[in-house]
């Protein structure tokens, strides 16, 4: 770095310091460029995690929520919604709905089942290893042409995407129950399984420091590389303290994850197994075997580093703004917008096909009624997240979070023993009050 | 002030626009219309509301297809179905409602479907707000708020970026919506400036507008239409305001009795 003469903070004409411990927050967040909205989430998330352990050590005398087996399974129940999250958020951005995702996932679920249990065996052979890179394929292209379908219908027919999705609703639903004649297809390939996570389905503390270190350099190139395209075109730059702090709390949180998984071992019985599967000679007890991140819960990250790239990078990704922001405008610089509209839905399609893989896998069977009410999550994760339904605002990271406070409701309220019926109220009043939240948070900053 | 220096019309035309047509769910918005522009001229379109003015413009542009008639760009048949074909001919629009994505920051609408990109194929942000920068410069050197959407800027602000989008790529033809609907004295006195210079540089200029003194003072010619049809063109130095009014209001050429 050539500017490490004015890397201090230390400003040549400090102010009064009054006025410093005032606007230290403001200055921070100047500084750093965190977005208070980011931040917000993040604080929501830790007041919930934190309400629901101490409601359970107060009421129960022991938290469940704070444990590395709970947090765990959190992140392999995020997977799935995430995943589809991500795509919402460019739905909703450029001012649509897609309502039809979680029969989507139901219908390519069913789909798949069928073409790995009865179709690929009679021509590969029973536990073929291609049957389940087959079969993922496969239902992914099935998720594209029907949401390229929809979108079409939307781009081309002016048909409301509210309506065309709320159609696939209940087409898509009717005719995963139709092919598999609401039949349960399971078992699925045994390599198949994998993807949904479980024991197996973990890449082991191994694997787990790989990607975490992968996740490091990758926040510390980013911050480098942002450095140097501010100093080649002689921007102003982030102090070099703030760098360094966005760079170490990336690092910490990664490396925090890594332990996190690493620490939840796996459990007796699976143990067992093994020690029988290998022939060792050791007692249960003495073997910890961590699981490691879930494989389903690494496709979420594969899936959001993607789309945050193309959304941030592309021209595509521009133009998925442009469109929300203003749609005449986008049409008069020239942009297809129908065609991009189609584009946008078959990418919708796509992850909920995607989402079918990791959700059928771990269920380790297909029935037609995987899914359902899925898109209502994948919608309250993505406006939860700062998505605006007004269109033009979105991110795919803050959609992923609002999956994850969405999930952490859900599985926080099942640990503390609310039922059902409590549930949803608590849920559906959280999504209406988070959106309030959204709208207040708006109106100050305009 | 008068802008109404002799313009050479013995070469080809810049744009000409032949027998143009076009109606939408049987109203004919616009019918038969032939007009044509030459280099470093201005030639204003006028008319009242829904005569036809902004429908013809946009089949330059590229916005809507023509029924029937034909376009030339020096000389040459032009095919124009979208905005990206007007483009490719040099034909840079500004619109009345400026066509910028509120939520995009400036260099982000100045290169909106034209975004540079890394040799990776990524769009580059770095180099096109370094570019953004350079630009805003010579047209509206108090511009600073480079990082913010668009929505944040002020009336003159956002003028400036949509002028910028038709400056900074070379444009050969401009056509101007309304250019000065929106703006302040200052800012006004800035788009009559800036179109000056442009004539120099020798563009051609349709300019759109309802205001007779601004065309009295920054056009060359006059087109005016009426109830879709072309009433007339005219030198603006042959003829008074209340002729142009006559032609706006009564459809009737200067020297003729009311049609």
């Amino acid at each position: 770095m050539t500017d490490t003469t004015n890397a201090p903070a230390a400003p040549s004409n400090p102010p009064p310091s009054q006025a410093m411990k005032k606007s230290a927050w403001s200055r921070f967040l100047t500084a750093t460029e965190l977005d208070t909205r980011l931040i917000g989430m993040v604080a929501a998330l830790i007041l919930i995690w934190g309400g629901f352990h101490l409601y359970g050590v107060m009421v129960n005398g022991q938290g469940f929520f704070l444990t590395p087996r709970n947090l765990w399974n959190l992140s392999v129940q995020t997977a799935s919604i995430g995943i589809m999250a991500t795509g919402m958020v460019l739905v909703i951005i450029t001012r649509h709905i897609d309502l039809s995702v979680g029969s989507i996932l139901g219908f390519t679920a069913i789909l798949m089942g069928m073409m790995q249990v009865n179709i690929l065996p009679q021509y590969l052979g029973l536990g073929h290893p291609a049957i389940w890179v087959i079969t993922v394929i496969f239902g992914i292209i099935c998720g594209m042409l029907i949401g390229g379908f929809q979108g079409a219908l939307i781009a081309y027919g002016g048909i409301p995407a509210f309506i065309v999705t709320l159609g696939g609703l209940l087409v898509w639903r009717g005719c995963a129950f139709l092919v598999a004649r609401g039949e349960t297809i399971s078992p699925v390939d045994s390599t198949f399984t994998l993807l949904g996570g479980g024991p197996y389905g973990s890449v082991g503390f191994m694997g787990s420091w790989i990607v975490g270190a992968i996740i490091c350099a990758g926040v510390i190139f980013m911050i480098v590389n942002g450095r140097k395209q501010r100093t080649k075109f002689q921007f102003a730059k982030r102090p070099i303290w703030a760098d360094t702090f966005l760079a170490v709390l990336g690092c910490a949180a990664a490396i925090g994850a890594v332990l996190l998984v690493n620490s939840y071992p796996w459990p007796t019985g699976i143990v067992k197994q093994y020690i029988a599967a290998n022939n060792l000679t050791v007692e249960p007890s003495e073997l910890f075997i961590s699981h490691g991140f879930a494989i389903p819960v690494l496709i979420l990250m594969v899936v959001a580093v993607t789309m945050n790239f193309v959304m941030n990078n592309t021209r595509f990704g521009r133009y998925v703004f442009a469109i929300g922001g203003n749609p005449e405008a986008a049409a008069l610089a020239g942009i297809d917008t129908k065609w991009m509209t189609v584009k946008i839905f078959a990418i919708m399609g796509g992850l909920a096909g995607l989402s079918a893989v990791v959700a059928s896998a771990r269920l380790n069977s297909a029935t037609n009624a995987l899914g359902t009410l899925d898109e209502l999550y994948v919608i309250a994760a993505a406006v939860i997240g700062g998505t605006s339904l007004a269109g033009g605002v979105g991110t795919i990271f803050g959609a992923i979070l609002g999956a994850l406070v969405m999930q952490s409701l859900q599985s926080g309220m099942v640990l503390i023993g609310f039922d059902a019926g409590m549930q949803q109220v608590v849920v559906g009043s959280v999504l209406v009050l988070a959106v309030f939240l959204d709208i207040l948070y708006r109106r100050k900053s305009k | 002030m008068s802008a109404n220096s002799p313009i050479d019309r013995t070469g080809t035309p810049l744009v000409e626009m032949r027998n143009i047509s076009i109606s939408f769910g049987g109203i004919q918005a616009v019918d038969d219309v032939t007009v044509d522009l030459y280099p470093g001229e201005v030639v204003g379109l006028l008319g009242h509301n829904g005569a036809g003015k902004s429908t013809l413009i946009k089949i330059l542009s590229g916005a809507y297809a023509a029924d029937s008639g034909e376009i030339y760009v020096n000389g040459e048949k032009a095919t124009i179905t979208n905005p990206r074909d007007a483009r490719d001919y040099n034909i840079e629009t500004i619109y009345q409602t400026l066509a910028l994505a509120d939520n995009l920051d400036a260099a982000s609408n100045l290169f909106l479907g034209r975004e540079l990109t890394t040799k990776f194929g990524m769009v580059d942000d770095a180099q096109m707000e370094a570019e953004c920068r350079k630009i805003m410069k010579r047209l509206n050197p108090n511009f600073r708020k480079f990082g913010e959407p668009v929505s944040a800027l002020s009336g003159g602000q956002r003028q400036s970026v949509a002028i910028a989008r038709a400056v900074y790529f070379d444009a050969k033809i401009l056509i101007m919506d309304e250019p000065t609907a929106a703006l302040g004295p200052q800012e006004t006195q800035m788009v009559a400036e800036l179109v000056q210079e442009l004539k120099r540089q020798g563009l051609g200029i349709f300019l759109i507008s309802h205001d007779i003194a601004d065309v009295m003072e920054l056009c060359d010619r006059v087109s005016v239409m009426k109830n879709g049809q072309l009433v007339g063109t005219e030198n603006v130095a042959d003829v008074t305001d209340d002729d142009i009014l006559g032609m706006i209001i009564l459809g009737k050429k200067p020297g003729q009795k009311a049609a």
